[in-house]
């Protein structure tokens, strides 16, 4: 490390935003990818890889991903839900890595649903 | 790190280390490698994260779920179910003693709930060995804008303004010391960080350089540029291992980014810090033992006819800041006074740490505003009295301070309602007792280690101390007579007249605030031969309840001095020749047939 100047403050923060808004549990977008027995024989962890390498390559910070159980379609796995901040939440079902990477585009990047993958737009009301 | 989803923030404070969290460490990360998650899921080391009666203890981001008294065992489970399947494990989560359910995220504990952090910004956020991590939760930006956007006079403006005081003890504006080092010319001036913390039961110094050095580091080197200073010392006790390694770790890696050496910022700035180790003498905290300890000679306070801000170190201006006053400012700086100065009550400003300790159920190192009250933060934020027993007194500002009764719960801490209530901030210990706490006992306690602890060079002090804890122990062993009370007072008011640093003028508090608030007790042991709280052993007297007694022979069998005799079937009898009180029989009777009186 060359010695600092007062621009370079915002060079690390911003080489580290992604790690620390992981640390806060803020982000513009959180992807849910969702791992019960049902998910991960379906090939859940697939598609969480090839969504991790999506946020990689595309250099997308403000993103986090978290794990959860099964959201009660088995038969639609894997099946992932993405959140967007201020946004409800979308889920989508009969992922294969392919359609992952489409939804991590259009949706996570450009903001824009994929409806043909989409099963719904909310959550189920609990309570 | 750089395709992780999920964080482990394990704590690796000297309470949860001592509690095993390397080892858990090791193995998240032989459980996460063989299911392959590796790459996915990253352990972090942070700092203290103040609940250390749950340790060890693991925030999982971004979730936000926190573990707690992880063992080995655990582990293997725990990455099967939680991050391989994504089902966080309830029964490693912390169950709060009010309700049965366990509470899954940090935001909805209410020992994290009700705390505000400056000074503990960062605890358990980041990795205290990774200065980017720093960096990224806007570190070294306080001191970005102190060289770039301010002179030196506006620093001590802004310090002024935010009124922020001494968090190591007597609450001396910051701000004014500063200035007061400044306007002395000096080729050489001193900023010292005073990390000498040797109060019983306060981690707080520690904890902040274990989880955060950089932002005491960046305290320093704002401080530095203040007042004119090119060298900064940290004075730390040799016996926090943790703090200095992390301390060392942080100094070599500021050097390394150039926020620490010749010209920061490429500003002109030059300033460096070097740790000076202290072999853990409890005057050493004072200043001027200090500065005799530093400069290689005895530990002894000297009288101060010059203040340190004018002949200090080496007869040099010097600057003499606790560990937590520094952390505070970078914010400071960054945020502005104003911002600061909203917080707290009228003539204390901002937050205090305090370290809860003693009965209270959730132990730990908590962060408030000026002026929250006894209650909540013994009770809110402690989660109450351990067992559910009767709360009896705190004893705040460490062995020199005073123990509060109940009947003062409801007063909002800060330096002034401290004082007139006759304890004192001191740097926020805070140690909580219940009802089988004996006062008198633990003004014998704080008596005893100010006595090992006095320098000896104020005549007052040195026989004063010990002749007050000779009085106090003659109580407890059931010697106490009426006048003793009187000759207390007296002792204490003069020890507090007659010494000339804060060790002695402070020693006779812990006296002076039990006779004050629980002169009942006193007078029990004095004229009843009764210790109320069942502590002082010559006061007791054991016996065997007949009526309850099952003979089951339990406690002749456990008896250390074979003092407890009976046949079988019938009820068993204490020689009081014999016993020598140690309690094992009432600890091992299943039937309650024991009785103290």
């Amino acid at each position: 490390m060359s010695k600092m100047r007062f621009e370079d403050l915002d060079k690390i923060t911003d080489r580290m935003r992604k790690v620390m808004s992981l640390r806060e549990g803020s982000s513009q977008a959180k992807i849910t990818v969702h791992m019960g027995t049902c998910g991960l024989s379906a090939g859940a962890r697939k598609i969480m890889k090839a969504l991790i390498q999506c946020a990689d390559e595309t250099a997308t910070k403000d993103v986090i991903f978290s794990t959860s159980a099964c959201a009660g379609l088995c038969s639609r796995e894997p099946m992932i839900t993405i959140e967007l901040a201020g946004q409800a939440p979308v889920k989508y079902v009969d992922l294969t890595e392919e359609k992952a990477k489409r939804i991590f585009s259009e949706h996570i990047v450009n903001g824009k649903i994929v409806a043909e993958y989409a099963l719904a737009i909310g959550s189920e009301q609990t309570l | 790190m750089k395709s992780c989803h999920t964080h482990l923030l394990l704590c690796a404070g000297t309470g949860c280390v001592s509690n095993g969290s390397y080892r858990i460490k090791e193995a998240l990360e032989r459980e996460l490698g063989r299911h392959n998650l590796q790459d996915e899921v990253a352990v972090v080391m942070t700092g203290c994260n103040g609940f250390c009666a749950q340790g060890p203890v693991m925030t999982v981001q971004p979730d936000g779920i926190f573990y707690q008294l992880l063992s080995d065992a655990d582990i293997p489970p725990l990455v099967e179910e939680h991050f391989l399947k994504g089902r966080p494990v309830q029964r490693l989560m912390y169950t709060p003693p009010e309700t049965q359910a366990p509470i899954p995220k940090m935001s909805e504990i209410g020992f994290f709930k009700k705390q505000r952090l400056i000074a503990l910004r960062n605890r358990g956020l980041i990795d205290p060995e990774n200065i980017e991590e720093y960096i990224a939760r806007g570190g070294y930006r306080g001191l970005a804008k102190a060289l770039g956007a301010m002179t030196p006079e506006r620093i001590i403006e802004e310090i002024k303004n935010s009124q922020l005081r001494g968090r190591g003890g007597a609450g001396y504006p910051t701000g004014v010391k500063w200035q007061s080092a400044a306007r002395h010319q000096s080729d050489v001036k001193y900023i010292i960080c005073n990390a000498d913390e040797g109060d019983p039961g306060a981690f707080m110094d520690r904890s902040i350089i274990e989880g955060d050095p950089h932002a005491v580091l960046e305290g320093m080197a704002i401080a530095g540029r203040a007042v004119g200073s090119g060298h900064g010392l940290v004075y730390i006790r040799a016996e926090y291992p943790i703090a200095l390694e992390r301390l060392n770790l942080a100094i070599k890696q500021a050097r390394e980014y150039g926020l620490l050496g010749k010209a920061i910022f490429d500003t002109d700035f030059d300033f460096d810090i070097s740790v000076f180790q202290g072999a853990g003498a409890f005057v050493c905290g004072e200043s001027s033992a200090m500065r005799a300890s530093i400069q290689g000679e005895p530990p002894e306070p000297s009288a101060k006819h010059t203040h340190a801000t004018e002949a200090g170190l080496w007869e040099k201006p010097t600057v003499l800041n606790n560990v937590e006053t520094l952390a505070v400012v970078p914010e400071i700086i960054r945020r502005g006074a104003a911002w600061f100065a909203g917080i707290g009550t009228e003539q204390s400003k901002g937050t205090k740490v305090f370290s809860l300790v003693g009965k209270v159920k959730n132990t730990g190192l908590v962060e408030v505003p000026m002026g929250t009250t006894l209650r909540d933060i013994i009770f809110d934020i402690g989660g109450g009295i351990q067992g559910d027993r009767k709360f009896k007194a705190v004893q705040t500002g460490g062995p020199s301070g005073g123990c509060l009764p109940a009947s003062l719960l409801d007063m909002p801490v800060d330096y002034e309602r401290l004082a007139e209530a006759g304890s004192m901030m001191g740097s926020g210990g805070m140690i909580v007792m219940d009802e089988d706490t004996c006062m008198v006992d633990v003004a014998r306690y704080f008596l005893d280690f100010l006595r090992d602890e006095s320098c000896g060079k104020c005549t007052a002090c040195r026989e004063g101390v010990d002749a007050m804890h000779q009085l106090v122990s003659d109580i407890c062993a059931g010697n106490g007579k009426q006048e003793h009370l009187a000759l207390l007072e007296e002792l204490g008011q003069a020890v507090k007249d007659a010494s000339m640093c804060a060790l002695g003028s402070t020693a006779s508090n812990p006296v002076l605030s039990t006779l004050r608030y629980f002169s009942d007790e006193y007078e029990a042991h004095i004229r009843d031969h009764r210790c109320p709280a069942g502590v002082c052993k010559a006061l007791l007297t054991f016996g065997i309840d007949p009526e309850k007694c099952k003979a089951c022979l339990l406690c002749n069998k456990n008896c250390p001095q074979t003092a407890i005799s009976g046949e079988k079937k019938k009820p068993q009898k204490i020689d009081q020749e014999k016993c020598i009180k140690c309690g094992v029989c009432r600890d091992v009777c299943k039937f309650d047939a024991v009785t103290v009186q």
